[in-house]
This record gives structure tokens, C-alpha cells and sequence, in this order.
């Protein structure tokens, strides 16, 4: 039904639930971006729109008690590795669980679906032992390990469903031109695989920059964190003082990068999602 | 062996061997642990004591030293927080998701606005969607109690995230609004691949649009609607940095994550947690299949 078809009553009850589900999802942040242009007696006067903004809480956040920018870089790092480790796993892997028949594959798409699904907490305990053991314990890198968990088994099981709907013709032709399976994965199937690596990439790369509990119990050293803990951390001059405005500031630059990326892919973000779900 | 298969098993083997380090290996040393008693600052020096961590006077069931019940036992309120939490929230995020996928499936001017503004909460990190409410919902400062307060809802500022009576359901409240776009959007996925010339018949036979949906809709998108619902369902039950920033881990709101964590690394006792964590993967496993059993969802049939 389009506008012309509907009664009027309809199409005015239709744009005004359109509204309140966009204020809705979209005030909350656009009030944190104001308070963090907010200080002192300022933030208590709850208008949408500063009347003396300041950009003072962003230089405290990189000036104050906790080294923010490195917690950044900590962050970024963290997720890129995780991520290219990943997906440089999870390519040929999906090659052969998307494209190969061989017994025990059902099984084997069942127990990495199970994996992706397992509470984090499972293995507390058994991975803090381990990451004392290998040296990795209170180092922002060696969050790469626990994260591999969650990481590995989404992005093989969103890339086999991809890698299944690929053209076999593309494939039979590469064969009977003696192509091997890895040049059939990275010169023929690339070129269409990519929107795909994307898109999964970028889910994986937000579950890593998203990481709470693992993050905070493998690293304790103040410049070792990442950014959600960092944020959770943050503390004024006494327990009684909560610094809202900065908190605010660092919830927006840890925020706005990942809004404008999704809302760039989110076509294609979309059909990872549902790639990873709904065909489950 | 063919070719095919053994090309099959050498691109599988470097992740299978990856995944039995990090994820095996360490579930298996965790179930260990949980029969064991160790600090977590002296692991090497752990000593085996059976199902103690579990039951008896100093385990997780059958504790004597639970004078008024399992129930009020600090891991049995953590176990009644995580399924009231998960059970409320999942319903609510269904039906709210439910109701965003029926709008953006309308065709009207601005959808697509509509369609970007939904994915912006699903887009903010949960730490700062915590820390964003705790704001918002600040007892004295507040936006919510201000606004309220104004519009004559409420006659005091209430402590939504430390009163115990209101706590969890803020929780409650503060996922529903990060999660919806999730489900909303799984559900939109559903509702575009339905046939359209079903719902022109319907409307030229003058069908009433509320029978059309549950006669119709409902049962053409319910096999996508129990997956996402499991997903969902599966992601509430283990629930742990939401409550741990919003509401500092309270006792009102401690989950099964939250306790276990607490029992862990705040009070040390890394057997007893363990014990607690491989209950609770337990209870979680158990309460899928009991899902999938009355939903009669078949994972692996759609995934051959």
C-alpha cells in the first residue's frame, strides 16, 4: 500500500509512529553528543542544543588521569588483528564448508554455530589460566586470543552461507581449466566474495571493539586497556564527582566512527546479519 | 579419501586447531577447575575436592547453610534475575521489533530515513548505551525523571538505576531500546521475501488487515521469527556488561554472568566460579533445547 491508496487517518497514524520510533532511537545520542559539549552547572540544564558549548571535556579525556588516545590505539589494534586473523581463517574454511561435500560437515556447521553461541564466561577461568601461561595476561594484544572465540565461528558460518550461494558454473569452469582450490577461492570467487568480507569484517570488527568482559578481567595495567573499559572506568577527582561531560566525550569518539560505518554499509550489514541468522 | 575431501579437511584443519586452543582447551581446564579449589592468585596450587563446589555446605545446590531457600541464596536470585530479565526482554525486543519490520515494510515517503535512524542504536556499543542511560536516567540530573517530573507522570525523581524495585527493569528497558533495531530488522528480512499478490488478493477481497496478519503474516514469517528469537533469547541469558556499568552489578540485578564473575576474580575463588560458570552454560544449553523442543525450531535442517 502507498500513500494515494490509504485512507487519510492511516497515512497520518503511519508517519506519526515513523517519528516517535526516530526520536526514539536517535535522541538518546544526540543528547550524549550535547552533554559532552556541556561543563560544570551546564550539564544540568537538560536542552538539547549548549548555550556556551565547550570543547573542554574532549581535552580533559586526552589531558586527564587516563591515557585515552592510547586506549584508542589499544582498541583499534586489538580489533584489526582479531579481525584479519579471522578472516584469513575463515576464507578457506568457508571454501570448504560452502562449496565441498564430505561427511561430517553437517556436525561440524552445527558445533561452529554452537561455539558462536557459547556465554563468554564458560571458559573464564580456563582462558586466564591460559593467557598467564603463554605471557599474554595484562597485554592489550593478547585480547586476540579470547576474542578469536566469538570472532572465528561468526565469520566461518556468515562466509559459508555466502560462499554457498556463489555460481557453481563459475567454479566447474575454473576446474576444468586445472585451477587449484586456493586460485579458484582468491582469483575467481574474490572478486564476488568481497561485499561479503565486508560486511562480515566489519560485524566482527564491532563484537571486538564492543568487548566488555574478557577485557576487563585479562588486563588490569591502566595503559594496557580498551575503550569500553576504558569508559567505564573513568572517575573524577573524588568517588562523589562523576565526570558526566567527559565520560559523554569519550562515549561519542568511540561511538561516531561506528555509526557512520554502519549507517555507510548498512545494506550490507544487513544481509550479514540475516546471512548469520535467520539461515541459521 | 578424494581429492575434493582431503582439500575439504586442509583448509578446515588450520581453524579446527585454533578453536580447540582457544575455546576447548580452556572450557575444558574451566570444567576442571570447578572441581577444584583454587585462588585465582595462586592457580598452580589448586586441589581437587569432588562436587563440593556444587553441592552441600559450601556449593552452589543443596546448600543447608540456605535457611530461607534456594531462592534467596545470592545465586539463586542471580539465576531468577537472568531468566526474568532475559524472558521480559526478549518478549518486549519481539513485539517492538514486530511493530518497527510492519512499518518499514510500508511504503511511504522517508522510509529509508526511518530505516537508517532504527540501526542507530543497534550501532552504539553497549558500554556507552549504558553509561548514555545512566545519564538519562540519573536521579536528580536526569533527562527522564526531569521530563517526567514536568509533564506531572511522577510526583518524586525516582533512583531508576539503584532502587531496587525499578533496577532490573530498567535494565530491561535500556536493552530493549539497544536491541529492537536486531530484531526489527531479522523480521524485515522475513517480511520482503513474502509473495505480494497474496496480500493484493486479501485487500481486493476486502479481508480485514488484523486477520490478514494473523492468518497470513504471522505463520509465513514464523520459522525466521523463533531463529531470531533463540539468537536472541541465547545472547540475553548470558548477559553481563549492561548490568555490570548501568547498575554497578547490584544485588537486585546481579546475573548468572555477573555472579560469576564476581565469585571469580573479585572474591578469588576461581574453582567455586568455575563451578557457577559451568552451571550456568548448563542451565543456558538446557533452556535452549527446551525452547527448540516447544518452538519445534530445526537448526540443522535449514543449514544442509
Amino acid at each position: 500500500m502507498n500513500d494515494e491508496q490509504r485512507p487519510l487517518l492511516g497515512t497520518i497514524v503511519l508517519y506519526l509512529l515513523a517519528a516517535i520510533v526516530v526520536v526514539i532511537s536517535v535522541y538518546p545520542f544526540l543528547y550524549t553528543i550535547s552533554t559532552s559539549f556541556k561543563t560544570g552547572s551546564a550539564l544540568f540544564d537538560t536542552s538539547l542544543l549548549p548555550h556556551e558549548p565547550t570543547v573542554r571535556n574532549y581535552i580533559q579525556l586526552f589531558e586527564g588521569r587516563q591515557p585515552f588516545g592510547r586506549h584508542l590505539l589499544n582498541s583499534v589494534m586489538v580489533s584489526t588483528v582479531t579481525v584479519a586473523l579471522a578472516l584469513l581463517m575463515a576464507v578457506t574454511a568457508s571454501y570448504a564448508l560452502g562449496r565441498i561435500q564430505f561427511r561430517g560437515k553437517a556436525t561440524l556447521l552445527l558445533l561452529i554455530l554452537a561455539v558462536s553461541m557459547f556465554p563468554q564466561v564458560a571458559v573464564l577461568s580456563g582462558m586466564f589460566e591460559l593467557m598467564q601461561a603463554v605471557g599474554l595476561y595484562n597485554k592489550a594484544i593478547g585480547l586476540v586470543v579470547p576474542y578469536t572465540i566469538f570472532t572465528l565461528p561468526f565469520t566461518v558460518w556468515v562466509l559459508t552461507t555466502f560462499m554457498r550461494g556463489l555460481p557453481k558454473e563459475l567454479e566447474e569452469a575454473a576446474i576444468m581449466d586445472g585451477c587449484s582450490p586456493m586460485r579458484i577461492i582468491f582469483q575467481v570467487f574474490m572478486p564476488l566474495l568481497w561485499p561479503a568480507l565486508v560486511s562480515t569484517g566489519l560485524l566482527a570488527f564491532i563484537g571486538a571493539w564492543n568487548e566488555f568482559l574478557f577485557a576487563l578481567t585479562f588486563v588490569n595495567d591502566d595503559t594496557q586497556r580498551t575503550v569500553p573499559v576504558s569508559i567505564s572506568l573513568i572517575t573524577g577527582a573524588t568517588a562523589y564527582e562523576v565526570p558526566w561531560g567527559s565520560i559523554m566525550a569519550a562515549s561519542v569518539i568511540v561511538t561516531v566512527p561506528l555509526v557512520i560505518l554502519v549507517l555507510l554499509f548498512q545494506r550490507k550489514i544487513v544481509s550479514g546479519l540475516t546471512a548469520g541468522a535467520v539461515k541459521g | 579419501m578424494n581429492d575434493r575431501t582431503r582439500v575439504a579437511w586442509t583448509f578446515l584443519v588450520p581453524m579446527l586447531v585454533l578453536m580447540v586452543l582457544v575455546a576447548g582447551w580452556p572450557l575444558a581446564r574451566s570444567i576442571w577447575f570447578s572441581f577444584t579449589e583454587t585462588n585465582i592468585n595462586d592457580i598452580s596450587s589448586s586441589r581437587f575436592v569432588g562436587l563440593a563446589n556444587y553441592v552441600g555446605e559450601y556449593g552452589l545446590f543443596f546448600n543447608p547453610n540456605y535457611t530461607e531457600g534456594f531462592w534467596a541464596s545470592d545465586w539463586g536470585v542471580a539465576i531468577a534475575n537472568t531468566f526474568k530479565f532475559s524472558i521480559v526482554s526478549v518478549v518486549l525486543e519481539t513485539l517492538a521489533g514486530l511493530g518497527v519490520a510492519m512499518l518499514l515494510n510500508q511504503e511511504f515517503k522517508g522510509r529509508m530515513l526511518v530505516r537508517t535512524a532504527v540501526l542507530v542504536p543497534w550501532a552504539i556499543p553497549t558500554i556507552v548505551s549504558a553509561k548514555m542511560w545512566g545519564w538519562m536516567l540519573h536521579d536528580q540530573f536526569g533527562l527522564i525523571n526531569q521530563l517526567l517530573v514536568d509533564w506531572g507522570l511522577i510526583a518524586q525523581k525516582i533512583a531508576w538505576t539503584a532502587d531496587p524495585k525499578y533496577a532490573l527493569w530498567t535494565v530491561v528497558g535500556v536493552d530493549v531500546w539497544k536491541t529492537t533495531p536486531f530484531m526489527a530488522l531479522l523480521i524485515l528480512a522475513a517480511l520482503q521475501t513474502l509473495p505480494r499478490d497474496c496480500y493484493e488478493a486479501a485487500r481486493v477481497d476486502g479481508v480485514h488487515p488484523l486477520r490478514v496478519f494473523f492468518k497470513v503474516t504471522l505463520p509465513l514469517i514464523k520459522h525466521a521469527l523463533f531463529v531470531a528469537v533463540i539468537f536472541r533469547l541465547l545472547d540475553a541469558l548470558r548477559i553481563f556488561d549492561l548490568i555490570f556499568v548501568l547498575t554497578s552489578n547490584s544485588g537486585s540485578t546481579i546475573s548468572m554472568s555477573g555472579y560469576v564473575r564476581r565469585e571469580m576474580v573479585d572474591n578469588g575463588n576461581l574453582g567455586f566460579g568455575s563451578a557457577a560458570s559451568t552451571s550456568l552454560t548448563l542451565i543456558i544449553f538446557l533452556s535452549a533445547v527446551l525452547f527448540m523442543r516447544a518452538a519445534r525450531v530445526k537448526l540443522s535442517e535449514e543449514s544442509s
